[in-house]
Formats: structure tokens, C-alpha cells, sequence
């Protein structure tokens, strides 16, 4: 039997585009492979994952708590070992927030019937990283992903911006909760106060100026790209402006955790920036900002860019990003159309699968393949082969080419990964053809089929599924 | 007994020109000569790691981040965080020194493209798509008798390119009577990238078992960015260029030294990891660590005044550590520009005084015998005009 155009491109639409198929996905996209890919965009966004019901603020609060009763535990001189010690079941509790989140989100992305939609997220996602490696923003990250960016990924580019960059977990990540206007009336009242108790108890002063990290970071990975002609001037033009967008204190009369503005912590005057005049005062300075770098024609490339390279290759055909940019460009930053015209783009559907999974895709593709809800420990796994959930090193996020994940320890850790799972499963499998076939459809090819056909047994037949180039590669 | 070595078939696997290793292979590398690149990620704070305390600027620019007498002494002008009290010990014994303002040639204050051009070694960000750690095993290599090493799950663009480079990192050691590592070795002979790669993975577990890196199963993954895990992490480093076969070249990468807020603490425990792993690949090495170089490095250093927030903001010129039995000098490597205000870079920056280029060349010429003529153009191209520092060993 030879496969047709349609068996390829239903393979290519699962495994590419989505999460790796589910029993029957493929049968189900070979009908119409591109319809099937197109159903899966919606206005509302993509599914949120459970969070407990907690919102970022409800979280950010009991973070606080946790802090105040760290303080109080030291100065009460407590041992940390102490079964009745607060600090340390507030600890528990931001753990278990924290797994929780993450359990509930590899699940959404196990169990999903929308795999493209769910990838479609975890890109945007990794855009606008949030990582957990500061503990301050650890339980804020599951629900500024479900508050801040899954409600808007198939909206506007204009509107998930703003939404994430004034997100509590946002401001907590890149320090913009601290900073302050140098010549703000707040930094001139905490001048005075910080002199005074300098003299009184020797304690450092408070901190009462700017910090430049948030304002970067917008320029650089979220929106114009570090080429999108911006100086170190705008870079402090941006930072002033942002200044005042802070969270809410015990003292601000809004609930704790809240984003609010501080007009007395706001840099004073008019911000000039990538050759921009901004008067106005207040919140709608840096909103005016952002609206301008979210329009700006660079950041469209310099997005599209990133979105072909993910879904595609890792040096993305140059027609191709210029197909996403004229969408991106003639719709004004609708990402639902770019994810239309990404998926009737010929250059994406090309069969020689160009990416590697990421160590998050090849391990819930394989818990899609054998059809298993994936356990606790399989997150450790995860992070084994390098890719920690929620715990990206750098704002920059996890990278997307192939070089980076394909060490050659990280092989024999994916190895190890395959060997483990199908320990477990494949005894129970009746048929690992057919699972190989489900998995794969057209793309799997006789090299593997012949391997997997002639293993010993079941669980190394379905490692070698789990393991094949077609498996790793989409 | 299974050699480190990747094998004829991984090479071939891998692309590899094995003519233009022999054109390059006339520089031969000093026997048992060792040399590690540790990559401090996220813009290192100079003057925390070795603040100038005795220089009349340092207290009012940096305020409430200005150390005092916890601070270890090195000379009149300079000290170390006291979190590093095994590099203390060592620059005391004169097997480490400071580099106290050096720089790559990229100023736009870019994690992402500072570490480009620090790993690529090019003269300009996206240049090239591989490590000049990689190039300079190239330029090593005698009939590929020298090989590389990192530690850690994702390789670094440091050592990524055409000469074979192992990665490794703790885990639970595979099966060896299983039957897939060679099933999959068969299916991946046309695979071009997850062939060799596979087959050098596996080489390197095996000797991780063979020399005990892999603690005899001890160690955890996940261990996390502890004091400990970085020991260990220094000492596995150990068990594995100490090894018969061992590679030559390694790098090895700590992150979270981007300190805009809360620095003090912060950095703190950042160098206390980066203490312990130094100390760990020091003990583990042994008599080795008389043939051996170290170089600590970062993207770039951070502005000379403290913020707003308690920590610092991206700057220019850092400050890097050379360490390892092999040195012979004393004193700072290259010149101290002060903190004067007309000293610093852009009225913001400690001043790149040093390109991190000549420092690395000048070890690599020194210590690992690599020509001048590979290291101006196959190493870090186009970099005629930049010397090879003398006497940074």
C-alpha cells in the first residue's frame, strides 16, 4: 500500500502542528488535514489548565504570608527542622502549588484533542517567559499563563502584550515591582526616610530608584527583537515611563497583590523613545509605549520569525516568515489569522521533518502514543532531559533549534525516558504495529517499521517506536 | 574495555573532515595538558566578585553593595567576595588570578547576544552557529586525540561545531545488557544529527561508570543549583579528564547571575556555587591539577553604580577568574582601569580594558600550544589584530 498525499500531510498535521497523535488522531485529520488544523482556532484562546481555582493575586498573597512568617519564625529564633515551624509548611505549600500547576498542565497537554491549539499556547508562552527559578514568581506562573496569555493567544498581538506585561507575575519577574521614578515624589519621600533610619539602626536604605530589566526585556525578546533599532537611551526612556506599575501593598487600599499605579512612584515629565514623544502622564505613558512597539513593523518580523522557526525549521524558509508577516501586517497583529496562514503556508508541509522535539513534546507525544495519563514523576523526566517546567534559565525562554537539544547526553537520557515508559506500558500493548501506525501514520518508514516488527519484545518495540528519528523528529 | 574515544564511524556519522584535521594537526598539545571554560550566565557583577575596595571610587558608587572587611584581601586595590574562600585559598597559593575588566567586543548589554558572541567567539553577534571552544579542539586535534566535554543536559554553543564533543550529566545509568542502545545505533546510521550523538552518549556513560563520575549511582538528577550539586558537578568534571582516555577540553555552565534587585543575596549563593565547583574540580583532579587552566567568564559585567532596586543594571566589563596548578604568574591579569568617572565606559560601565578574545587566545597559546595563525582565524576569525595576552598564566 503507498501512502497517499493526504495519509503524509494528515501525519505532518498531527505531529508537526500538534502534540504528537492519540489513538485515531490521524485517521481523523486525513479527511481534510488543513480543515482539521483550522477547527482548532478559536477567539476565546486555548483551554486554561486547573489551578486549584487560584487566581495570581490569592497566590501572591499567600507568598506573602509565607515571607511574614519567615520573618517572624527567624526573629522568634525557631529551628528550621521544627515539626510546628509556619515557614516550613508555607515552603509545602508553595511546592505543591507549584506541582500541581505543572501536573495539570502536562496533562492538558497528554489528554488535549486540540494539539495544535495547545502548542500554538506553550509557544506563546515560552515568548513571554515567566520562570519559576525566582522563587518570589514560582507559584505565579501557572496562573499568569491561564490569566495573561491562553485567554489571548488567538486575539490580538496588541492585547496579549498588554496583558502580560502587566501581569503581577510580569512585574515580580523582571523587578519592574520595585522600581521607581528617581525624581518621583515617592523616591524623594524614601531619600529622606532611608537618611533617617540609616542614622537610627544602621539598616540599608530602601530601595528608591529604576530598574532598567523589565523595559529591556520588552524591547528585546517580546517585541522588536535586539536588532529593532533601539538604544541604551530607550532602554531608560522605556524604563521611566513604566515606572509607578507596581502591586498593591498592605497600605495601597486595593487587595494585596493587585496590579495598580502609583502615580507618586511614576517618573515625572515626557519620555522620548525610538524617536517617539510621549507627553501624557500616568498608566497611559507606557501603555501608549507598548502599543507602538506591539504595531511596529519589526516586531511583526521579528515574531513571525520565531513562530516559522518553531513550528517549521530551524532556519525558516524565508517565504514563509513573510507569509506570516503579511497576515500578521494586513490583519494588525491578529494572531488567529497568522495561525490560519501558518497552516495554509505549502512551505510548513513540506514531509522532511526538519525540527526535534523539544524534551516537553517528546514526552507528551509519547504519552499520547501509548495512550497513558502521564504520572506524577513524568515532569521529573522532563526536566531530566533538560527542560525543567516552568524553570526556563533566562527570560529569553527554552530554545527552539535542535543543536541545543540534541547533546549527546540528552540522547541517552531521552533513551533512558523511552526504555522506563515502555517498560512500563508495552507489555500491555497487543499490537505495536499498529501502535507504530497510529503514532506515525505515513511518515513512519521501513527502516523503523522493520526494527520495531522485529524486536523481542512489546517494550522494546514500542521503545523503538519512541525512539525512531520519524518519533523524535516532526 | 571501551575507550573514550568516539569511534571512526561517529566521526564519519558526524560529517567530519578528517582531511582538515590533519591540515590543522600541526600544533600538538602538550600532553595531559587540561582546560575548562566555566560560563557564568547572566552578566556577573565584577566588582562583587572582586571588589576593588582599595580604590578610592568603589564605597560611593556602589553604596549599600560596597564590601568591606568580610571581603578577602588580594593586594591594595583588589579583593574576592567572601563567598569565594576556595578561590581565596588558591590565589594565595598563586594558582588563581583576576582579570578585573575584561569584555567581549559586544556593547549592546544583550544577555542573549553577549553570549553569542562570547561562545561563538566571532567579532559580531550571529556570525556563526558554533563554539570557539569547538574550533580550538579543531586546532588541538592530533589525529582527534583531543576531546571535549560538557557537563550539564543541553550543550553549549561553546562546544557545539564539527569536532565531536560529549556532553553529560548525573542520571541513572542505562542497561547495559539491553539491546535497544545498539538497535537504535543501526536505525540512526543515517540520522545526521541524533547518530553521532547518540553514539557518543553512550561512550561517555560508559566511562562515567568506568571512572566513577557517575558516584556509583549516588547521584541524583535534578540535584538542583546547590553548593553541593555544583561540588559534585566539579568533581564528576574530574573523574572525567583525569581518565586515561579523558577529553582535554571542557566547559561547563552556572546560571543566575542577572542581579537587578537583592543583589547582595543573591550573589551570595551564586558564588558560593561557583566556589564549590572550583573546589570540587581541584580536589577531584589531584595530581592533574598542576597540568590544569580554568577560566570563569560572563557575558558581560554590570553598571559600577548600584540601582534603584538594590542590585545593578547590564554593563560592559567584568571580571574574570583564571585558576589551575598551572599558572605561574602573580597579580591581576591585564590593567585595572579605576572607577574614576571619566574612567568608566559610557559614564556607566566598568571599562572594557581587555578583549576577553586576547585573554582566551593568550591561554590558549600558552597552555594549550595553539598556533597563532589557527587561533587569528579558525578560533576566533578575523582577530589578527587582536595580540594574544602575554603571561596571563
Amino acid at each position: 500500500m503507498t501512502a497517499t498525499q493526504k495519509d503524509i500531510e494528515a501525519a505532518i498535521a498531527v505531529t508537526r502542528f500538534g502534540l504528537g497523535a492519540k489513538a485515531g488522531e490521524i485517521a481523523e485529520a486525513a479527511r481534510d488535514p488543513r480543515g482539521y488544523l483550522q477547527a482548532q482556532v478559536r477567539r476565546e484562546g486555548a483551554e486554561t489548565f486547573a489551578t486549584g481555582g487560584e487566581t495570581s493575586a490569592q497566590r501572591l498573597a499567600e507568598f506573602r504570608d509565607y515571607r511574614r512568617q519567615r520573618v517572624m519564625a527567624e526573629q522568634a529564633g525557631k529551628g528550621k527542622g521544627d515539626e510546628a515551624d509556619p515557614v516550613k509548611a508555607a515552603r509545602g505549600f508553595l511546592r505543591q502549588n507549584l506541582g500541581g500547576d505543572i501536573q495539570a498542565r502536562l496533562e492538558l497537554a497528554v489528554e488535549t484533542d486540540a494539539g495544535f491549539r495547545e502548542r500554538w499556547a506553550l509557544f506563546w508562552a515560552n515568548h513571554f517567559t515567566v520562570s519559576a527559578t525566582k522563587v518570589q514568581a514560582a507559584s505565579l506562573v501557572g496562573p499568569y499563563e491561564n490569566e495573561a496569555i491562553r485567554p489571548h493567544v488567538f486575539g490580538r498581538f496588541a492585547d496579549l502584550l498588554d496583558a502580560v506585561e502587566t501581569h503581577p507575575a510580569m512585574l515580580v519577574y523582571l523587578d519592574q515591582a520595585q522600581s521607581i521614578g528617581p525624581n518621583s515624589r515617592a523616591a524623594q519621600v524614601l531619600k529622606r526616610g532611608g537618611r533617617r533610619r540609616a542614622q537610627t539602626d544602621g539598616a540599608p536604605p530602601r530601595p528608591k530608584g529604576l530598574n532598567e530589566n523589565l523595559a529591556r526585556e520588552i524591547m528585546e525578546l517580546h517585541t522588536v527583537g535586539v536588532d529593532g533599532g533601539y538604544s541604551q537611551a530607550d532602554v531608560t526612556e522605556f524604563a521611566r515611563a513604566l515606572t509607578g506599575l507596581g502591586l498593591a501593598g498592605p497600605r495601597d487600599g486595593a487587595p494585596p497583590g493587585q496590579v495598580i499605579f502609583r502615580e507618586l512612584a511614576h517618573e515625572p515629565g515626557e519620555r522620548m523613545v525610538m524617536g517617539v514623544r510621549y507627553k501624557g502622564t500616568g498608566k497611559a505613558q507606557s501603555g501608549a509605549i507598548l502599543a507602538d512597539l506591539a504595531a511596529k513593523p519589526q516586531t511583526a518580523r521579528f515574531v513571525c520569525t520565531k513562530i516559522a522557526r518553531h513550528f517549521v525549521a530551524d532556519d525558516p524558509p524565508p517565504a514563509l516568515v513573510d507569509r506570516l508577516v503579511e497576515a500578521w501586517t494586513s490583519s494588525g497583529g491578529d494572531l488567529g489569522r497568522v495561525a490560519i496562514a501558518l497552516v495554509d503556508a505549502p512551505e510548513a508541509w513540506v514531509p522532511a521533518a526538519r525540527k526535534l522535539k523539544t524534551p516537553y513534546e517528546f514526552v507528551a507525544s509519547s504519552f499520547r502514543a501509548v495512550g497513558h495519563p502521564p504520572p506524577m514523576r513524568a515532569n521529573q523526566a522532563i526536566g531530566t532531559l533538560g527542560q525543567r517546567t516552568f524553570g526556563a534559565p533566562s527570560p529569553k525562554g527554552w530554545p527552539d533549534e535542535a543543536e541545543s537539544w540534541a547533546a549527546s547526553d540528552a540522547l541517552v537520557k531521552r533513551m533512558e525516558f523511552a526504555q522506563g515508559l515502555s517498560a512500563a506500558v508495552g507489555p500491555g500493548v497487543e499490537d505495536p504495529m499498529r501502535l507504530a501506525d497510529a503514532a506515525l501514520g505515513a511518515r513512519l518508514g521501513p527502516a523503523a517499521a522493520k526494527a520495531i516488527s522485529r524486536a523481542e519484545t512489546r517494550a522494546e518495540a514500542v521503545a523503538l517506536l519512541l525512539m525512531s528519528p520519524e518519533f523524535q523528529r516532526r | 574495555m571501551t575507550r573514550f574515544r568516539p569511534s571512526r564511524r561517529a566521526f564519519a556519522a558526524a560529517g567530519l573532515a578528517l582531511p582538515f584535521l590533519a591540515r590543522v594537526a600541526d600544533a600538538a598539545v602538550p600532553r595531559g595538558r587540561k582546560f575548562v571554560v566555566v560560563i557564568c550566565r547572566g552578566g556577573m557583577d565584577g566588582l562583587t566578585v572582586a571588589p576593588p575596595v582599595g580604590d578610592p571610587d568603589y564605597r560611593a558608587l556602589r553604596g549599600a553593595l560596597a564590601l568591606g572587611d568580610e571581603a578577602l584581601a588580594l593586594d591594595g586595590t583588589f579583593a574576592l567576595h567572601p563567598s569565594l574562600a576556595s578561590v581565596h585559598a588558591l590565589a594565595r597559593a598563586g594558582e588563581a588570578r583576576i582579570v578585573p575588566a575584561v569584555a567581549t567586543p559586544d556593547r549592546a548589554r544583550s544577555h542573549f547576544e553577549a553570549q553569542d558572541v562570547l561562545e561563538t567567539g566571532a567579532p559580531g553577534v550571529y556570525a556563526t552557529t558554533s563554539g570557539w571552544l569547538n574550533r580550538a579542539v579543531q586546532a588541538m586535534a592530533v589525529g582527534g586525540k583531543t576531546d571535549a566535554i560538557s557537563v550539564g543536559a543541553t550543550a553549549p554553543l561553546i562546544l557545539r561545531g564539527a569536532a565531536p564533543a560529549a556532553s553529560w550529566s548525573p542520571g541513572r545509568s542505562i542497561d547495559a545488557t539491553a539491546r535497544l542502545p545498539a538497535l537504535l545505533q543501526d536505525l540512526y546510521s543515517d540520522a545526521p544529527l541524533l547518530g553521532p550523538a547518540l553514539a557518543r552518549g553512550l561512550a561517555t556513560e560508559t566511562m562515567a561508570r568506568e571512572t566513577g563520575a557517575d558516584g556509583g549511582g549516588a547521584m541524583r538528577a535534578g540535584a538542583g543549583q546547590g553548593r553541593e550539586a555544583a561540588r559534585t558537578m566539579g568533581s564528576s568534571l574530574a573523574d572525567f579528564l583525569k581518565a586515561p582516555d579523558g577529553p582535554q577540553v571542557a566547559a561547563v555552565s552556572l546560571d543566575g547571575f542577572d542581579t537587578h534587585a537583592n543583589q547582595m543575596v543573591q550573589l551570595a549563593n551564586r558564588l558560593a556555587g561557583l566556589d564549590a565547583l572550583v573546589d570540587g574540580l581541584h580536589g577531584g583532579l589531584g595530581p592533574a591539577w598542576k597540568d590544569t587552566v580554568v577560566l570563569a567568564v560572563t557575558e558581560f559585567g554590570r553598571t559600577a553604580r548600584a540601582n534603584g532596586t538594590g542590585g545593578t543594571d547590564h554593563g560592559t566589563g567584568s571580571t574574570a577568574l583564571v585558576l589551575g596548578g598551572a599558572l605561574t604568574g602573580r597579580g591581576i591579569v591585564g590593567d585595572w582601569p579605576t572607577l574614576k568617572r571619566q574612567a568608566l565606559f559610557e559614564d556607566r560601565d566598568v571599562y572594557p580594558a581587555l578583549d576577553m578574545r586576547a585573554l582566551a587566545k593568550g591561554l590558549l597559546a600558552e597552555h594549550m600550544g595553539v598556533e597563532r595563525k589557527a587561533l587569528d582565524t579558525l578560533v576566533f576569525p578575523d582577530s589578527a589584530g587582536v595580540e594574544p595576552l602575554r603571561s596571563a598564566i
